[in-house]
């Protein structure tokens, strides 16, 4: 079985602007793989290339043994690299969750219709089926009573939850949360950690960016510290949190703990 | 302390005389004005409620409101391709869209009209057929022009909907780019198509941001059916009441009783913009959230599409 996210040699530049230099990563299935590192330090924008919402510069990332965005064509024994169509990468993006910082639910549709939207709509499940998985989905996360609220009738951490069960509803592979508790009142994360910690108990595989050091801790399999655009240094989060290698990482948690 | 015990304060205001002086000398103006209107016998208010139902006035109104519609669903039509066409990335439709809004925004409508009327002298047929190779069908353009509904309604109609479109298309590009990027990636990384994030997502945001100044585009519409005497088209409720008018001798009464028609049309068009208005939320009054729907209070709350305050309207 191949690795469930394979990074290697990945650089992106904004411009002149040189965000990921040279990123290597492996998360493998069933495993949480939690990016620590200081803003700036390139961590979102690897996550968001492992779902092609950013293309990088080099390297090559494979998702579930697929390379994400590109594809390899043999012409006359050299291999070649083709973009995928935007047809090709809605369907890999389709098997790849994500929960994002600011929520982005939908603000005109109730919590019902955000989560049964794209099982509908890219899935082609019927409203009734679609319906039926969202109701799960959403009882999962513990709002089962809220089902009929529109997004701007939740709190952040409702609607937060809504957006993991609106992932969730897709049957994905793969999570990744960007920053999922950062624009979140403090007595609002927790209800959101716990979802996610149930979720990684569950199994999935999930690659989570993230500030909250005591989630990483209890949750990660492997942490990942990330600096100026490099991994400086990867291990147990028992081992990385307490026990640094690394000058830098050890004055970051100097600052956060 | 018993509040009846308390002595409210009792000041003398400061006295504003100009407040006085402002309110004597416009309520005045006013006042002449409002008697001229009585008074003064040439508006001829008796010709004036004459005219008023005549049926080709009455026939004249009806023609008018055909008009608006007609020409403002072409220009509805007409937008949405085009503000789609500029937000794509292929750079030919960027650049036909682009053409198209520059060329229709920057010549005057009236300019426009009258090459319609005589669009025949420029291409007195249009054929259909295959580029260097054989037609398939061809018409005489001016047997068109002057056959469809009536003659000169169909240059009219083409002169206002593609002139519409221009400016309709500008308020649907802004709608949709007010909506949060978010959405979008929320919509791409569900593996939404582009096409069915339009659709389902961005549109139904953007309404709230596009249906108030379209409103607004309709009672100017309406207002700028009296130039298609440039084409010319002669049943509309100017050139009627015009026509009227000029045989009778009496030009005033008659301008008076279009005039008449359009404020009463505009102002129930006027009530309906309003009542769409609040349905999209804007002038949106926190003190009555209730008056908006919960679906329209959501959005408000998400802000996800901001107002462009910048919506370039035409007068």
């Amino acid at each position: 079985m191949t690795a469930m996210i394979e990074a290697v040699g990945v650089h992106k530049f904004f411009g002149h602007l040189h965000v990921l230099k040279g990123v290597d990563l492996t998360v493998e299935r069933g495993e949480v793989c939690v990016v620590l590192g200081p803003s700036g330090s390139g961590k979102s924008t690897l996550l968001r290339c492992v779902n092609e919402l950013e293309q990088i510069s080099a390297g090559r990332i494979t998702v579930d043994g697929e390379l994400m965005g590109l594809r390899e064509v043999v012409k006359g024994g050299a291999t070649v690299l083709h973009r995928r169509t935007d047809k090709d990468i809605a369907r890999q993006r389709a098997k790849i969750g994500m929960v994002f910082q600011r929520f982005n639910l939908f603000p005109h549709m109730t919590a019902l219709q955000n989560v049964m939207e794209a099982p509908v709509q890219v899935l082609g499940l019927t409203k009734a089926k679609a319906r039926e998985r969202a109701l799960q989905e959403l009882e999962r996360v513990g709002l089962a009573d809220r089902v009929d609220h529109y997004p701007g009738q939740l709190s952040g951490g409702q609607q937060q939850r809504v957006a993991i069960a609106r992932a969730l509803a897709m049957d994905p592979q793969l999570m990744l949360f960007d920053e999922p508790t950062s624009a979140l009142d403090p007595e609002l994360v927790g209800e959101v950690l716990a979802v996610m910690r149930e979720l990684a108990d569950s199994g999935m595989t999930m690659m989570v960016v993230t500030h909250e050091v005591g989630f990483a801790r209890e949750v990660a399999d492997q942490v990942v510290f990330m600096d100026e655009g490099e991994i400086v240094e990867r291990g147990a989060p028992a081992q990385l949190i307490d026990t640094p290698r690394h000058q830098r990482t050890r004055d970051f948690f100097a600052k956060v703990l | 302390m018993q509040p009846q015990e308390i002595e409210l304060i009792d000041a003398r205001p400061v006295p504003r005389p100009g407040t006085w002086v402002a309110a004597v000398v416009v309520g005045l103006a006013a006042l002449a004005l409002g008697t001229s209107l009585v008074t003064n016998p040439n508006y001829r208010w008796d010709v004036v409620g004459q005219y008023l139902f005549d049926p080709r006035v009455v026939a004249g109104v009806g023609w008018t409101l055909v008009l608006t519609a007609a020409s403002m669903v072409i220009g509805v039509v007409l937008a949405v391709t085009t503000a789609v066409m500029r937000m794509s990335t292929n750079p030919v439709l960027r650049a036909v869209a682009y053409a198209y809004i520059w060329f229709f925004r920057g010549t005057p409508i009236y300019t426009q009209l009258i090459f319609w009327g005589i669009i025949a002298i420029l291409y007195p047929t249009i054929t259909l057929g295959i580029p260097f190779g054989p037609e398939l069908f061809s018409f005489d353009t001016q047997a068109v022009m002057d056959g469809f509904v009536a003659k000169g309604f169909l240059p009219a109609l083409l002169g206002l909907g593609l002139n519409e479109g221009a400016y309709l298309s500008e308020i649907v590009r802004s709608g949709l780019n007010s909506i949060d990027r978010g959405q979008w990636e929320a919509s791409t990384a569900l593996g939404m198509k582009r096409s069915t994030t339009l659709r389902r997502i961005i549109i139904p945001q953007a309404m709230r941001v596009i249906v108030p100044p379209t409103g607004n585009e309709t009672i100017s519409m309406l207002k700028t059916t009296s130039l298609v005497t440039a084409v010319p088209f002669t049943l509309d409720l100017t050139f009627a009441t015009q026509a009227i008018g000029n045989q009778s001798f009496l030009p005033v009464p008659l301008l008076l009783t279009a005039a008449i028609w359009y404020l009463l049309i505009t102002s129930v068009l006027m009530v309906f913009q309003a009542r769409i208005e609040a349905h999209y939320g804007k002038g949106f009054d926190p003190e009555h959230p209730k008056r908006l729907s919960r679906r329209q209070q959501s959005m408000l709350t998400a802000r996800t599409a901001g107002d462009d305050p910048f919506l370039d309207v035409t007068p």
